[in-house]
């Protein structure tokens, strides 16, 4: 594990974009969900054993600038693939979780070339035909993280009884940026699966078996987009994969991108 | 002085369980629409355009209409349709729309549309009022919250070009984008009907509506927080370089009155009973704080001194709030324990009015000496009061209250908007004037 990691803030156009990095080695960019970067997570310091990991706070979201004329996803895609320039990333090893999958195969859909491995860990984007992604926006706080976990025992182990105030305050503003961007269509296009085809990054789809937010049909939507991916289940995790099994993410994102 | 009618048209249907303490949670958005029956809404519909009616007759000033959406609380959904009703039925009242809910309309030209239609039918007598809406009607017409205060400034300025603007023109906005304005109607009223601002909360729209010159209505909030906010309204308009009087003041309370005392405390405990408002406080309904606060919905940092009162941040999702408020200023942050009998809580603090006329006019002078508004509404016949409690209230009022409350209103000299002109402070021409006039014109 790696836990050293420092703080700094790059210069966008649009406004300052604030990140986390810590390790060496290959570069691997982590995209976070839809409430937030929560710091440095024992997913990023497994990872930074073997890699450089950055973690930028998503334009809106943190301590990144908001761009109030962002007005869906794709826009918030644009900006991360020019927050890889500014950091002159080459074609890069993006892993998205949750609504940064969703990030993340926008960014692959407008740029395949830019991404030289892609891993999505539960990503909405893809309109499940069975069923619906869970709307955070008619349900409370509390109740959105902890169904993002497997059960409720997870999620006070990980959150505690009650968030603390600045816990709250991150979910606040993260869900009026989310609102932003995607309170409709919810957490979807319809405008992302027509291009993932001709999208051949290597692609690992990495869902929780108990994934009570974005269904695991999801999984298949994407596996059937995307030629070149294979879907990993992990049977006991729910949505927040990589902080439920971090260890064993870290070894499947390493294995995929090198 | 002003005088107008509300009621909020609520859904009640005895046998669904919703009234009273019956079993059936009345939870905000938490209810199906499983056992509506049209039988029912017809008999209500045309219940709450009989008492409008009847409201005219007995010398109402204005019939007030609001608009909520996927609640029995409020009937009116579509308000523009009743308006459209009341401008052909009746002769001589206002019609106040209090009011249409700008940011979830996607066509704003639509809206302008309805409003002169109802505006000529009515040969003038609309008035217009626009709100923001609360988090309920931004999840019913699935409007993004972020931008519903941006929507409302965009679609106001966009109406009010639309009405007084020669077309064709073209607007390219953030929000609203036409490519041909050439609406083939205009507002009865020139430039345009009056312009009235409903609200509870939020500073923004206080400022924004003081900016304008527009009255503003507060709806049904505590007294002491409600002449704080008044002051708040003064202060913006002294520093837009006017001063704002009792033309600019509108308040809504709740007034019920009967026949005896005794009647009048059991048709009051039904201000609280089945499917009344959940947002105002005493009530039986639950709310969900996360549906009144979406995201972005209302700038936290920009709140009226309404939220001073623990209960009116409570029934409006804002306890949270409140508490940090509070704890902010240093003060204890103690949630106090809902009152035993909410009824005569409501009643002490002036929010319920119910009496005997002798009774109610001593109380409603209280008010109007504390609050000096121009413009009031008596909002009554609402939670599970009966057509025959509306009917017998209305009737004395008529007969007693609106009299008596017209001669307080002059001797504390409340002029409303249609006296003094809001938009100049100018005294406004009156009907008897005209007459005159037009006498002596003959």
């Amino acid at each position: 594990m790696t836990d050293a990691y420092l703080e700094r803030d790059i210069e966008l156009a649009s406004g300052k974009v604030h990140l986390l990095e810590g390790g060496s080695g290959s570069d691997i960019v982590m995209l976070h969900h839809s409430w937030g970067s929560p710091g440095w997570l024992p997913v990023h310091a497994a990872l930074a054993e073997r890699h450089r990991v950055v973690v930028p706070d998503l334009p809106g979201w943190g301590g990144s600038v908001r761009p109030a004329w962002a007005r869906e996803p794709r826009d918030i895609a644009i900006l991360t693939g020019h927050i890889l320039d500014a950091l002159d990333i080459g074609p890069a090893a993006v892993v998205g979780t949750g609504f940064g999958g969703f990030i993340a195969a926008e960014l692959a859909a407008m740029q395949p070339r830019r991404l030289r491995a892609l891993v999505l860990v539960g990503a909405p984007g893809l309109k499940p035909e069975n069923s619906d992604i869970l709307d955070q926006m008619m349900v409370s706080h509390r109740d959105y993280i902890e169904q993002s976990f497997r059960d409720r025992e997870n999620y006070v182990a990980w959150v505690g009884e009650e968030p603390g105030d600045d816990v709250r305050e991150l979910w606040d503003m993260s869900r009026e940026m989310t609102a932003r961007v995607t309170w409709k269509p919810y957490m979807f296009s319809r405008r992302l699966a027509p291009l993932l085809g001709d999208v051949t990054t290597p692609t690992l789809l990495v869902w929780g078996g108990r994934d009570r937010i974005v269904p695991v049909e999801c999984a298949e939507l994407y596996a059937a987009c995307l030629p070149n991916s294979t879907i990993e289940m992990v049977e006991d995790a729910g949505h927040v994969v990589e902080i439920e099994e971090p260890q064993r993410v870290a070894e499947m994102v390493s294995s995929h991108v090198d | 002085m002003f005088i107008g009618y509300f009621t909020e048209r609520p859904y009640q249907d005895p046998n669904s369980g919703y009234f009273g303490n019956t079993g059936r949670a009345v939870m905000d958005l938490g209810m199906s629409n499983a056992s509506y029956d049209p039988r029912l809404g017809a008999d209500l519909y045309n219940r709450y355009l009989d008492e409008k009616l009847y409201a005219e007759e007995m010398g109402f000033d204005g019939l007030m209409l609001n608009e909520h959406h996927s609640t029995p609380f409020c009937m009116g959904q579509v308000v523009n349709l009743e308006a459209a009703i009341l401008a052909r039925i009746t002769k001589r009242a206002k019609i106040v729309l209090l009011g249409n809910i700008l940011p979830i309309w996607d066509d704003p030209l639509w809206l302008a549309e309805d409003l002169s239609t109802i505006d000529m039918i009515s040969r003038g007598r609309l008035v217009t009022g626009w709100v923001r809406g609360t988090g309920r009607e931004s999840v019913a017409h699935n409007a993004v919250p972020p931008y519903n205060w941006d929507r409302f400034q965009e679609a106001h300025d966009f109406i009010i070009e639309a009405w007084t603007r020669d077309g064709p023109f073209r607007w390219e906005g953030e929000h609203y984008h036409y490519r041909y304005v050439n609406p083939w109607s205009k507002p009865y009223q020139s430039p345009h009907p009056q312009i009235w601002i409903p609200g509870v909360m939020s500073r923004n729209t206080v400022a924004w509506a003081a900016k304008h010159r527009y009255p503003y209505v507060m709806l049904a909030t505590e007294l002491g927080p409600t002449k704080d906010s008044y002051g708040y309204y003064d202060e913006v308009a002294k520093e837009e370089g006017y001063e704002a009087g009792t033309q600019h003041r509108g308040y809504l309370f709740k007034v019920h009155v009967d026949e005896t005392e005794a009647l009048a405390d059991e048709a009051g405990r039904k201000y609280v009973q089945g499917p009344s408002n959940p947002f105002l406080e005493g009530n039986q309904g639950i709310v969900r704080p996360f549906i009144q606060n979406l995201p972005g919905l209302t700038q936290r940092n920009n709140l009226l001194p309404t939220l001073t009162s623990f209960a009116a941040a409570r029934s409006r999702g804002r306890a949270e709030q409140f508490i940090a408020q509070q704890r902010a200023r240093g003060e204890k942050a103690d949630i106090p324990p809902p009152p035993k009998d909410p009824y005569a809580d409501l009643t002490k603090k002036y929010s319920i009015i119910s009496g005997t006329p002798k009774s109610v006019i001593k109380r409603v002078r209280h008010v109007l000496e504390t609050l000096r508004p121009g413009t009031i509404f008596f909002w009554d016949g609402d939670g599970a009061m009966s057509h025959e409690d509306s009917m017998r209230s209305l009737r004395l009022m008529g007969e007693e209250v609106i009299p008596a409350v017209r001669e307080i209103g002059k001797e504390l000299d409340l002029k409303g908007p249609f006296e003094v002109d809001p938009s100049t402070n100018e005294p406004m021409a009156q009907p008897e004037d005209e007459t005159v006039e037009q006498a002596a014109a003959d």
